[in-house]
């Protein structure tokens, strides 16, 4: 996760290649060459601007009481990785305008949409007008996608520890279904996800099914407020034993997303480390109080 | 483009704008890649460097026997919230600099580097003349681990990830070179008022 930026010190001059009396490079020319290589690689790898775009919702579905996912057509969007996020841009008859940021929720699929899912803050600006009046039809402005470490690819590898706390999971999901839709046998991995109450889980149905059907899954729901009848999962908030018994059953993880609330995310990270994991394969995503 | 049946919610009164696209924030979110470094005071300095050159190394106990500076602004997080009316307590670079025996500022360009690996550049000049703080204190106590405790950077004209959390290391450079969000695109200088938040903004 560490990047560490290219030399920029010390303009290389003359050309590096064989010289014209065939005499083999110098150390320094060698130097000069690698200097001349990162240097393109940072050209090729300059991300683009990225312009604000018009969305058409395409489809609106509600995946708890406070939760609602949205289709969004966006012709000639950036292939995205999952954990990735868009910049929704909100403009009033005033002029105002109002930004957030939400997690794609979708697998890189190539079908010209993403999804996202908003859960609604009360006091919110945003969220209350996703959840109250978008609806089919309606067009959005967004930019994207936008986001650097928090990503995950099947090539990246496994096992693959995945933390969510609440709608902290949005993040996590576009990595699972990515890694479910990629070619070849699915990379071990691991769900842990704290939610208040089983009518708070996003995308229950859908988690349950990877479940019965992969046995290279492994999901960990805990509800720490309330429980239904005859629950027999995990009750508390995730601790030090129960990312043990994740991790006993997942092999050592090469890779950890950790996304949630901060004091969530503080506390599985923090404990990751304990736990002996390298700090640079422990990733990390906070929801604060923001992303209203 | 006007939002259908988008007017925003009531916007406070407020005794200063913010910037384009930000909203007002009572609380201080946490924004960071990785888990939150521990650090070990008893082990920690901070060094200002030129290229391979160490300028000056100062220690915790050293660090706290500079004479401090006090700032009262308000800050922006790329995220879209600004908070107003925060209070930092540090040592200015200049300070830092005249303490070195530095008089000119070796290079235009600075990368800030930290606890766990997270690095960002700008340049020099958005530092020097009290516009940025090495900070140890917020709103009169220490900084919390979370929010960068315990000594950030502190360029509070800047987007916020300018303002590095758990820094050691301040490398003045010749050229400008992009450190850890800025290679993912985020913009090299990030001035809140432009709302340059990423590369081509």
């Amino acid at each position: 996760m560490a990047i560490t930026c290219t030399a920029t010190r010390g303009k290389s001059s003359g050309t590096a290649g064989t010289r014209p009396d065939g005499t083999r490079q110098s150390r320094t020319d060698y130097r000069q060459l690698r200097f001349r290589l990162s240097h393109l690689k940072q050209l090729a790898v300059k991300p683009p601007t990225l312009e604000w775009q018009t969305a058409t919702v395409d489809r609106v579905w509600v995946e708890t009481s406070r939760v609602k996912s949205f289709r969004l057509a966006v012709p000639g969007f950036g292939r995205f990785k999952p954990g990735q996020h868009v910049d929704v841009r909100l403009t009033a008859p005033d002029g105002y305008q109002a930004q957030r940021s939400y997690s794609i929720a979708s697998a890189p699929d190539g079908a010209g949409t993403i999804d996202i899912t908003v859960e609604l803050i009360e006091d919110g600006e945003v969220s209350p007008y996703f959840h109250e009046v978008v609806r089919e039809g309606d067009r959005i402005e967004l930019r994207g996608p936008i986001g650097g470490p928090f990503t995950w690819t099947a090539e990246r590898g496994g096992p693959l520890l995945l933390a969510g706390g609440g709608s902290g999971v949005v993040p996590l999901m576009s990595m699972l279904r990515h890694r479910t839709t990629s070619a070849g046998e699915p990379v071990r991995a691991a769900l842990l996800y704290s939610s208040r109450a089983l009518d708070d889980v996003i995308y229950m149905d859908e988690l349950d099914a990877i479940s019965a059907s992969d046995p290279r899954f492994d999901l960990t729901l805990t509800l720490t407020r309330n429980r239904p009848p005859g629950w027999t999962g995990k009750t508390r908030r995730v601790d030090a034993r129960m990312l043990r018994d994740v991790m006993e059953r997942l092999g050592r993880p090469a890779l950890s997303y950790v996304c949630g609330p901060t004091a969530f995310v503080e506390t599985v990270a923090g404990m990751l480390v304990d736990e002996g994991l390298p700090p640079d394969t422990i990733m990390t995503e906070r929801f604060g109080p923001s992303g209203t | 483009m006007v939002s259908r049946g988008f007017f925003g919610r009531k916007r406070p009164q407020l005794s200063r704008p913010i910037p384009p696209g930000q909203y007002l924030e009572d609380g201080f979110p946490v924004l960071s890649a990785g888990p939150t470094p521990r650090v070990d005071l008893a082990k920690w300095d901070l060094v200002i460097e030129a290229g391979n050159e160490t300028l000056g190394r100062w220690n915790w106990e050293e660090l706290q026997a500079l004479p401090a500076t006090e700032m009262h602004v308000d800050i922006h997080c790329v995220t879209k919230w600004s908070k107003q009316d925060t209070d930092w307590r540090g040592v200015t670079i200049d300070t830092l600099l005249e303490s070195a025996g530095v008089t000119d500022p070796p290079g235009d360009y600075l990368m800030a580097s930290c606890d766990g690996g997270y690095t960002t550049n700008m340049p020099a000049e958005d530092v020097l003349d009290g516009k940025a703080l090495i900070a140890y204190e917020y709103d009169g106590d220490p900084i919390e681990p979370a929010h960068g405790g315990p000594v950030r950077l502190f360029v509070p004209h800047l987007y916020f990830w300018k303002s590095a959390k758990w820094i050691r290391s301040l490398r003045f450079m010749d050229d400008d070179a992009p450190g850890f969000w800025e290679a993912y695109g985020y913009h090299m200088y990030g001035d809140p008022w432009k709302e340059q938040r990423y590369s081509g903004d």
